[in-house]
């Protein structure tokens, strides 16, 4: 791999777009390496992005707890927890790096759990039978968050790196065949303009808010994505989201968003519903034999911590035959009253607290005396651009990191395993892998901001701007953007089949029509407005949404979150199909939204042989 | 739907900076009491909008009551009513059929109104910018159990570290004050083993940055009632301590052990 050296980094400028986890890491790291950074944020301040809410925790495959972890065994459980789907050179690095990513963090003052000794503690976490997640309190992320954000700080208090925050990507700039540079619009003036360099980073996250409801920020989308995509970047594996399956269920029809509840409830809680469809007996006063612990029975071995894609399955299976729980009967069970017996009401509150307060402020009801409800809700995508080993996407000197890419977590991610390969990415490997990309640029310039290659693009976005101002429909960007998510998660969610899905390749495009139509966006394009900025984004979702569709429908087999209900066993568990849909599907676009072509990648298992997943 | 609540709200309206700002008075109707206080302003927008009249800005975004993006002054009170909780996370059970609730933005020189509810609280990054950091360049940090941290300093610095910088002790303090924030961020990496090469200087710059922007504490506590996670003022009298050790310390003599 080629190197630059330390004195002519400061020759080389990179853009970097997006701080949570990956972002923010990548963009410290590259400016303490010496390269010339541009980072950009729309949020008002790096510390905002959604990487902050996640709650459970971070693998390390550091093997403190003697208990038989090692950099194989992560490795091993990974590419089999994401069904076979994921490459096995890119997972094998994170499990490598795994290490290094604690021992960073502590170092920047992270404040991980830790015994009465001062040494960190771990648990184990989401379907892994070693104690290898770090974790600090239920607010992992926003820890590792505020250690890469304040790394990040520093650079740009030292002039590494040039921070813009408020400011949103909304083009990509492609010329002589790579990526030069973006488009951004300034959030508050409306401002568009272009900025260049020798490379694009994209740390831009998922595209989960497809579904409209899900644990998601607000604001998350897929538009930075989905431009380079329109630019020739392929858009690999669109079908695959994880649908967590322990968040907080709909209350109604204004519900905004949904709130996870760290499975980390799960070592704790049991998961349960009423074996009558009538029940209406208060939880305390149902028999345990007229309880159904239907994960426990079903897997003896895992029980309630089987992966997250078979729990949240599982889950849909038992409110589908009725059995749901709540005033809507949308839920199931997470009972901690065993758990409060045996360890006692300060020993939960101690592992829980603050997770047990956010439910009580969201429902109302108190955990410590009846169970929780919960029920699955879209969480994370591992599909993304599709990047190769030193992640770059097909567009040369374009990158992409985190969630934003499609390459380690195949078909489902294990939980902790985010937050590992966001600063996995951006802390330890593309810091070193784009050099390997600049080294030869030494001496060509970025390309001049009057460039008609750049004022093309600047144009094309303003152009698009003020369109969705003029308009003047009847309905408002958050009813298509509701309306969109219902199709989504009835057709191309927890289940999948022909039909519904060629069902949505109808109905999405007609819907599409009616919102280019009939949505309305008050005010102007040059000061705050939110509304304006949300038209472009679910603009870009309904797009995604069908090429989602596609993608589920080729790929006709099950395989960890994608479930196809004509690809399953007798028992009723995710069907491979290894001999067809061993490969990633890559996605390039065609000029419209029906017309991508479907590339593919073969997927080649080494070292971990392809087995059925079995969690009895 | 049964049990809905139908309410007033006073929101203020302010197209920029530098525009004169005034209250609207609005109404809602079928409000859940399960619904978020965001969600009800979601209500409020969609009707807003099909009247043809511009929605309030209001921020949020993840409504987890972590990012610390949303806030504002409800009924006078920074995130409203109650306790420990951020805007997002009060839920409209806490108000009744017929209340008037008046919405404002926070309110401080250094908090500039952009639009409506949504105001620039960037000075609260260049306090961050100019110390709330371990120079720990990627890669040299030894092993993650080398140094062992005394579970009640690393409880007392995760107390700290809590604090999600939505800017509400400085909306809540009668002089717009930044201490509760600064002292938080201050403390949560004086109170560790790994941040005490940098506690003297980081302690002087993260201050004196903070002073260059915002108000004088005067001890009112304003800030920790207001405060969404509850950060103890213990951290304020911490950091003051700090900052006149630091004006005195003798950095070559660091090494020693006292």
């Amino acid at each position: 791999m080629k190197l630059v050296n330390p004195a002519n980094k400061r020759k080389f400028e990179v853009i970097v777009v997006g701080t949570g986890l990956a972002g923010a890491s990548a963009a410290a790291t590259l400016g303490e390496l010496g390269y010339k950074v541009k980072a950009f944020t729309y949020h008002d301040s790096p510390r905002r992005a959604h990487s902050i809410a996640a709650q459970g925790g971070i693998n390390g495959a550091k093997n403190y707890q003697n208990d038989g972890d090692s950099v194989y065994r992560l490795f091993y459980d990974t590419v089999k927890g994401g069904d076979y789907r994921s490459r096995e050179a890119n997972v094998h690095r994170l499990a490598e790096v795994s290490l290094n990513i604690i021992d960073q963090c502590v170092g920047q003052g992270v404040p991980f759990a830790r015994e009465y000794g001062g040494l960190l503690d771990n648990r184990s976490f989401g379907g892994a039978q070693v104690s290898r997640t770090f974790y600090a309190r239920g607010q992992t992320g926003q820890q590792l968050l505020l250690g890469a954000y304040s790394a990040l700080m520093r650079q740009v208090g030292a002039g590494s790196v040039e921070m813009h925050t408020r400011t949103e990507m909304l083009d990509l700039i492609v010329h002589d065949g790579a990526a030069r540079g973006i488009v951004v619009r300034d959030l508050i003036t409306g401002d568009v303009r272009s900025h260049t360099a020798h490379a694009v980073v994209l740390a831009t996250g998922g595209y989960g808010n497809v579904y409209y409801l899900s644990t998601n920020a607000m604001a998350c989308n897929v538009t930075a994505g989905w431009r380079a995509h329109r630019r020739g970047a392929l858009f690999a594996n669109p079908c695959y989201t994880q649908i967590h399956p322990t968040c907080i269920p709909a209350s109604d029809e204004f519900q905004s968003k949904l709130t996870l509840m760290s499975e980390s409830l799960r070592n704790d809680g049991r998961i349960w519903v009423p074996k009558s469809h009538d029940e209406a007996r208060l939880v305390s006063d149902i028999p345990e034999d007229q309880r159904y612990y239907y994960l426990e029975e079903k897997y003896p071995a895992f029980g309630n911590l089987v992966p997250r894609d078979v729990a949240s399955r599982n889950a849909k299976t038992v409110v589908d035959q009725g059995l749901g729980v709540g005033p809507l009967k949308n839920g199931v069970y997470l009972d901690f009253a065993d758990a409060i017996k045996r360890d006692g009401e300060d020993a939960i509150r101690a592992r829980y607290g603050n997770l047990f307060q956010m439910y009580e402020r969201i429902t109302g009801e108190d955990p410590y005396q009846s169970p929780m409800r919960i029920y699955p809700a879209t969480h994370y995508t591992m599909g993304g651009l599709w990047v190769d080993y030193e992640l770059m996407s097909n567009v040369p000197g374009l990158f992409v990191v985190g969630e934003a890419n499609f390459s380690d977590h195949g078909a489902n991610r294990l939980g902790a395993s985010a937050l590992m390969q966001g600063l996995a990415d951006g802390y330890f490997v593309l810091p070193y892998t784009i050099g390997n990309y600049l080294a030869p640029l030494l001496g060509e310039s970025t390309l001049d901001e009057s460039d008609p290659a750049c004022a093309t693009v600047v144009n094309d976005v303003a152009e698009r701007t003020q369109k969705w101002l003029s308009v003047n429909g009847t309905r408002s960007v958050d009813w298509f953007h509701r309306e969109l998510g219902k199709l989504v998660w009835n057709f191309i969610g927890m289940e999948r089949d022909k039909n519904g899905l060629e069902k949505a390749l109808s109905e999405i495009p007609s819907l599409r029509e009616e919102f280019e139509k009939d949505v309305r966006v008050l005010g102007t394009a040059d000061n705050l407005n939110t509304s304006l900025e949300k038209v472009g984004r679910v603009a870009d979702f309904f797009e995604l949404a069908e090429l989602k569709a596609r993608d589920a429908l080729e790929r006709n087999e099950s395989c960890g979150g994608h479930f196809r209900t004509e690809s399953q066993t007798p028992e009723g568990e995710a069907l491979r199909d290894d001999e067809n849909y061993a490969h990633v599907a890559a996605w390039e676009w065609g000029g419209t939204s029906d017309s991508a072509v479907r590339h593919t990648e073969e997927l080649v298992f080494d070292n971990v042989p392809l087995t059925q997943r079995s969690y009895k | 739907m049964e049990n809905t609540m139908t309410l007033t709200l006073k929101v203020w309206r302010q197209n920029g900076p530098a525009e004169t700002g005034r209250f609207e008075t609005y109404e809602v109707n079928e409000i859940s009491p399960d619904m978020s206080f965001l969600e009800m302003f979601d209500v409020l927008n969609e009707n807003l909008i099909n009247d043809g009249e511009e929605p309030v800005e209001i921020a949020s975004d993840c409504r987890e009551g972590i990012c610390g993006t949303c806030g504002c002054m409800i009924n006078g009170q920074a995130h409203g009513p109650e306790k420990a909780t951020a805007t997002c996370q009060l839920h409209m059970r806490k108000f009744t059929d017929g209340d008037t609730i008046i919405v404002e933005p926070w309110q401080a020189a250094s908090f500039p109104v952009i639009k409506d509810l949504v105001v620039d609280r960037s000075p609260l990054d260049r306090i961050i910018e100019a110390g709330g950091y371990i120079t720990v360049p990627t890669g040299s940090a030894p092993d993650a159990n080398l140094i062992p941290v005394p579970k009640d300093a690393a409880d007392t610095a995760f107390d700290a570290a809590a604090c999600i910088g939505c800017g509400a002790c400085v909306a809540a303090c009668p002089n717009s004050a930044a201490q509760l924030f600064t002292s938080a961020k201050v403390q949560h990496l004086n109170l560790l083993p790994q941040g005490q090469p940098e506690r003297w200087s980081r302690t002087e710059d993260m201050v004196e940055t903070m002073e260059e922007y915002f108000g004088s504490c005067t001890n009112h506590g304003e800030c920790h009632e207001a405060c969404p996670k509850e950060i103890p003022l213990d951290f304020i009298a911490y950091t003051n301590r700090d900052y006149i050790k630091s004006k005195r310390k003798n950095r070559k003599l660091l090494g020693q052990s006292s």
